[in-house]
């Protein structure tokens, strides 16, 4: 299986863009080289600004660049790039609908060795309750480089999430990416299991071990987190016996609260993977504390099993 | 250049104008920000009226002038400028913070021709401007980005980040006003939370320093072209001001940061600018 690191195709995929689109320009808050816009700065030192660390400044001065005909990518883990700065997103970005991109790189738990304060739970559930934010996550580095080219494309605020980790492709090279559209990765029919970032990958692996049961599973990546395709949602459910919900991020606002609103009323037995209402904590690998918070194949299949109960 | 007696006279009188239209905005026994609107009144006569190069008939020009009002509560003295140059109908004006207004209680841009950002969240304005002007070099192009920040204002964090950036970035083409009304919400800012000393902080970040009389016409002037001449660094006016000016029983009042004028108040006040 092929791996690759989101955010080194994150950041080559913005020097590519920013080849064709001068209106590109990215911040850094002295993290360049962990976010991999380090490769932006060195190709375009005049549109790439360094704003020392100091965050909640970096995302105003990027409303102005915005706000003045740039394409402002703003850079830093996502506890720093969305928490920190919040209100700044709010009224500096949402507000006005100005066209800033918010990257949370080392996003979840994959920055495993900082420990809880470098560790984005909840970033998701934050941006997602902005007014005129659009929130991506993607599930590999095939569909890191289309989520950044359609987030250029797109005229308005956007944050995407980026792992730290290599992780393997899961999606198709061939498939359109469009915001707002869930797309299925493995089909099946038994129960649908709606995931997106690693987990996508994680809810592949228990369709593999439950297919060996006799159930089948269909996988869709929800790489939008908002806005999200109710009627797609529906339709992917219509048949279900079950839905699961996959996250690597707090079970609070994210994912599990997005399905579960839309499936509210209906009669299909629902169940969450996803961190609890919990911090993180340093590890000395990243799968160590997927597994010690729950979030492996092994998790999605007693998902399974409780709901076929 | 230094500007004729006729045109000090001129600004001076569109200045009592925008203090009326303030007056006029807030209205009897409803609240609203009558201190620092009318503090800022004589700054923002000069710029919109004077020094910036704008259109209002194209408020989104590429090469225009930019304001940003940092302290956004001060948006009525703001609002009366666009008015009277017709950015919005001057109608518009009377219907202050009411359901689906452009004059909102704080700027928006989305709503309010000739409003650059959204600010009000205090701190956030100056950022913004260095983000206008960052930009601005980037295109070669000159014009200006001009920011007022409160002397209250400045407690938060972000405006010594944004202090830094003007800085680090050598931004010429930024000017900030401080308007030094020394009056925050609850009382002197003195007494409450003392961010003097000004002059020494703002120079030690790394900023050019003019100190006037925010009230004065002629110096308003005088400052802002003098600020045209700093290079390699951003310019700080502090615009020693008074809170309320022009109106008595409201000057340095912290109760009428954002109080409530009685019929009595509104008259007078009313009466204090009236033609």
């Amino acid at each position: 299986m092929n791996m690759q690191n989101c955010r080194t195709v994150y950041g080559k995929t913005l020097v590519e863009l920013g080849m064709q689109n001068e209106r590109i320009v990215a911040l850094d808050a002295d993290l360049c080289k962990s976010t991999m816009t380090c490769l932006f700065e060195e190709a375009f030192p005049d549109r790439h600004f360094e704003m020392g660390i100091g965050e909640q400044n970096m995302v105003s001065v990027a409303a102005g660049l915005a706000l003045s005909g740039k394409i402002a990518f703003v850079n830093s883990f996502a506890v720093f790039s969305a928490g920190r700065p919040y209100d700044q997103i709010r009224v500096s970005v949402c507000i006005g609908k100005v066209n800033v991109k918010i990257i949370g790189s080392s996003c979840g738990l994959s920055d495993f060795g900082d420990g809880a304060t470098h560790q984005s739970i909840e970033d998701v559930a934050i941006m997602r309750a902005l007014p005129n934010m659009t929130v991506l996550s993607p599930a590999d580095g095939i569909e890191t480089r289309k989520m950044v080219q359609a987030a250029v494309e797109y005229d308005g605020p956007v944050y995407i999430r980026i792992l730290r980790n290599e992780i393997p492709d899961v999606t198709d090279e061939k498939q359109e990416f469009e915001i707002g559209k869930p797309t299925v990765i493995r089909e099946g029919k038994d129960i649908t299991v709606f995931a997106h970032g690693y987990m996508v990958y994680k809810a592949l692996k228990a369709a593999e071990i439950m297919e060996k049961k006799g159930v089948s599973l269909k996988v869709v990546n929800v790489s939008t987190l908002k806005p999200i395709d109710e009627k797609a949602i529906k339709k992917l459910c219509s048949s279900a016996k079950g839905i699961i919900t996959v996250e690597e991020h707090t079970i609070i606002g994210g994912l599990a609260s997005a399905i579960a609103y839309i499936m509210r009323g209906s009669a299909i037995p629902m169940e969450a993977v996803a961190i609890q209402d919990t911090f993180g904590q340093s590890a000395l690998d990243y799968e160590q504390l997927l597994v010690h918070y729950g979030l492996t194949e092994k998790d999605i299949v007693k998902a399974v099993k409780k709901i076929l109960k | 250049m230094p500007i004729t007696e006729k045109k000090t006279k001129e600004l001076e009188k569109i200045a009592r104008k925008l203090r009326y239209e303030i007056v006029m905005m807030i209205g009897a026994g409803k609240p609203g920000h009558l201190g620092g609107s009318s503090s800022i009144a004589d700054i923002v006569s000069v710029l919109y009226f004077h020094k910036m190069r704008i259109d209002p008939q194209n408020p989104r020009w590429p090469d225009r002038d930019r304001f940003l009002l940092s302290k956004g509560h001060a948006a009525l003295a703001q609002y009366a400028a666009l008015a009277e140059l017709g950015y919005f109908p001057k109608e518009e004006l009377r219907t202050l913070k009411e359901l689906g207004t452009a004059c909102q209680g704080h700027p928006e841009m989305l709503r309010t021709p000739g409003i650059e950002a959204n600010t009000g969240s205090l701190g956030q304005g100056l950022s913004v401007a260095c983000g206008i002007a960052l930009a601005g070099r980037l295109d070669k192009k000159d014009y200006k980005v001009y920011c007022i920040i409160g002397d209250g204002e400045i407690a938060e964090g972000q405006i010594w980040e944004a202090s830094m950036t003007a800085s680090n970035f050598q931004l010429d083409n930024l000017v900030a006003i401080l308007d030094k009304n020394r009056v925050q919400a609850m009382g002197p800012v003195v007494e409450r939370y003392d961010t003097n000393p000004h002059p020494e902080k703002w120079k030690a970040f790394g900023w050019h320093i003019i100190e006037i009389d925010g009230h004065d016409i002629t110096q308003i002037v005088d400052a802002l072209d003098q600020a045209d001449e700093i290079k390699g660094k951003p310019t700080m006016i502090i615009a020693n001001t008074v809170k309320s000016k022009g109106v008595p029983f409201a000057e340095g009042k912290a109760q009428f940061h954002h109080g409530v004028m009685t019929p009595e108040q509104y008259e007078t006040a009313r009466k204090l600018f009236e033609d």
